[in-house]
């Protein structure tokens, strides 16, 4: 109720309000491809990459006056080009590709940290990156956010087919004539662009989690990709809103509460099943 | 329907990155409507052909022909069944969805799957006797029911060959029987080209059996024999005949 008062109130909730369920849609869609083409690692150092390009967009504003350095452009740079190695590495394959993952974890954290260590104001940038800030986010984040939003579904549901098609047996795709880069680095491009959106909401740490939470539970009641997807958005949606409510009162940080909600409720859906599954067996 | 083998392999090597030869002057011709079952020990190469045969590898010596053209060409032509362990049994996806996959094609770079698409991936799941299962969900089929399916999405581009790789894996013997039955079927219009490493594979509708091992034999299905086999296994194998009856159950 204290939240519902405080909703109508101010803006900054408002606003917060608003990120969360804009989040919600791309990270249900691309969280359903995430956990289906099984490349949560993959969005996990692609999440970890976006800190040098944060660091280093705001180390520009502050230190050297640019304006023009928006840190959430800086973020969106990073991820694109963490996606671009990470694909073009898998495809190639010259390289192991879970080395790469790694390295590319780690040397965007360090890369970050040295910037931010070089910037007025250390502790509280790094502190809302990695955990997220929600009720920083202001009316301009909105709109880019709604702009990543719509390119994200837009490409979804467009190119659904070879998406799909390409998840689901790769080998086959590439048989049938489909452009499996070409698709793959795609999708890997539309990871990044998520995990952006995501990283506002819930900071770099925690990104993965709603990418991946959301869509393992609704992987467990839909038997198509694209059911997945809907029940999906709405969960992240229901979560992203619920961690910023029951947050609000006990002063508590709303992306860590968001990700527990999440993760209580895929733990309890894990857990059910296999009660019920135990409980057949009995009968 | 070109004329000429539908497999035509010449001088054929291959290699993966500078290691041992997989396959050394291999030379193999497989004849339009022929039902070919290739058998060899594992890492003898069989699965290593069947990539070459899709263009998936290139040889490093030699030349292939598929249907009379290059393997990258008659990919439109040709229907794969790959093993079923590279499939995610778990992925949310209706049945009626992994066939219309089979209907994808190079000429349709934005694809939007329409009437006719949905009307022939029916039919071919009606052909291997799974009609009324479009909308069944593919977790909660039973392994054979799911190499149906796949085998569904293979024929959904009318291919004039089908290479399927160890089609039989994991598949109680009733339902391989049933499933040989089935590609025995087919074999009437189609050629059929498959990978086993299980010699009872060898049923009564392969017509040639192609011995993987490196190099590779070629051998009519009443040529094969206990020597054959210690031959290509390096030991005693106890073979076992198994007639597959039809409908004497």
């Amino acid at each position: 109720m204290e939240f519902l008062h405080a909703l109508a109130q101010y803006d900054f909730l408002q606003h917060a309000l608003v990120a969360g369920l804009l989040a919600g849609v791309a990270s249900g869609i691309i969280g359903s491809y995430v956990v289906v083409r099984r490349i949560a690692t993959i969005s996990g150092a692609i999440a970890h990459f976006v800190l040098a390009g944060l660091g280093a967009a705001r180390w520009l504003q502050v230190v050297h006056g640019q304006q023009w350095a928006q840190p959430l452009l800086g973020a969106v740079a990073a991820a694109l080009v963490a996606a671009a190695i990470i694909g073009l590495v898998s495809l190639r394959a010259g390289e192991r590709e879970d080395t790469v993952i790694g390295a590319l974890w780690a040397i965007g954290m360090a890369v970050g940290i040295l910037f931010i260590a070089r910037t007025p104001g250390y502790n509280e940038d790094l502190m809302s990156y990695l955990f997220g800030n929600v009720l920083l986010v202001g009316a301009e984040d909105l709109w880019l956010m709604v702009l990543l939003d719509l390119l994200v579904v837009g490409c979804c549901v467009t190119l659904y087919p070879q998406l799909q098609a390409v998840c689901f047996d790769e080998e086959f795709a590439r048989i049938r004539g489909l452009r499996i880069e070409a698709t793959y680095l795609l999708l890997l491009s539309l990871v990044a662009l998520t995990v952006v959106l995501l990283v506002s909401i819930v900071g770099i740490v925690l990104v993965i989690a709603l990418l991946t939470l959301p869509a393992a539970v609704a992987g467990r009641f839909t038997s198509t990709l694209a059911g997945m997807m809907v029940l999906a958005s709405l969960l992240s949606m229901v979560f992203t809103s619920a961690g910023l409510a029951v947050s609000y009162g006990p002063d508590l940080p709303a992306g860590a509460t968001t990700i527990v909600l999440a993760g209580l409720a895929y733990i309890g859906v894990i857990g059910f099943a296999a009660l019920r599954r135990r409980l057949g067996r009995r009968s | 329907m070109t004329a000429g083998p539908a497999v035509e392999i010449e001088g054929l090597s291959f290699r993966y990155g500078g290691r041992h030869w997989v396959l050394r002057d291999v030379d193999l011709s497989i004849d339009r409507l022929d039902f070919a079952s290739v058998i060899g020990p594992n890492g003898g190469g069989k699965t290593t052909l069947l990539k070459l045969l899709l263009g998936l590898l290139e040889p490093d010596r030699g030349s292939i022909k598929v249907l009379g053209t290059s393997p990258e060409r008659a990919r439109p032509r040709v229907g794969y069944l790959p093993q079923h362990a590279t499939i995610d049994a778990s992925f949310p996806i209706r049945v009626l969805d992994v066939v219309l996959m089979g209907r994808l094609a190079p000429s349709r770079p934005l694809v939007r799957f329409g009437r006719d698409d949905r009307r022939v991936a029916c039919a071919m799941l009606e052909r291997v006797g799974l009609g009324g299962f479009e909308r069944r969900s593919l977790a909660e089929l039973s392994g054979g029911q799911r190499q149906r399916v796949l085998l569904a999405r293979a024929l959904a581009a009318d291919p004039e060959l089908l290479l399927l790789d160890e089609p039989a894996a994991g598949l109680d013997i009733k339902v391989e029987q049933d499933f040989f039955q089935l590609l025995g079927e087919l074999n009437r219009t189609k050629t059929v080209l498959l990978v086993s490493h299980d010699l009872g594979f060898v049923s009564a509708f392969v017509k040639t059996v192609v011995c993987v091992h490196g190099g590779v034999d070629v051998h009519p299905t009443s040529e094969l024999d206990g020597t054959m086999i210690r031959d290509l296994y390096g030991g005693d194998v106890r073979l076992v005949h198994h007639d597959h009856s039809l409908g004497s159950h």
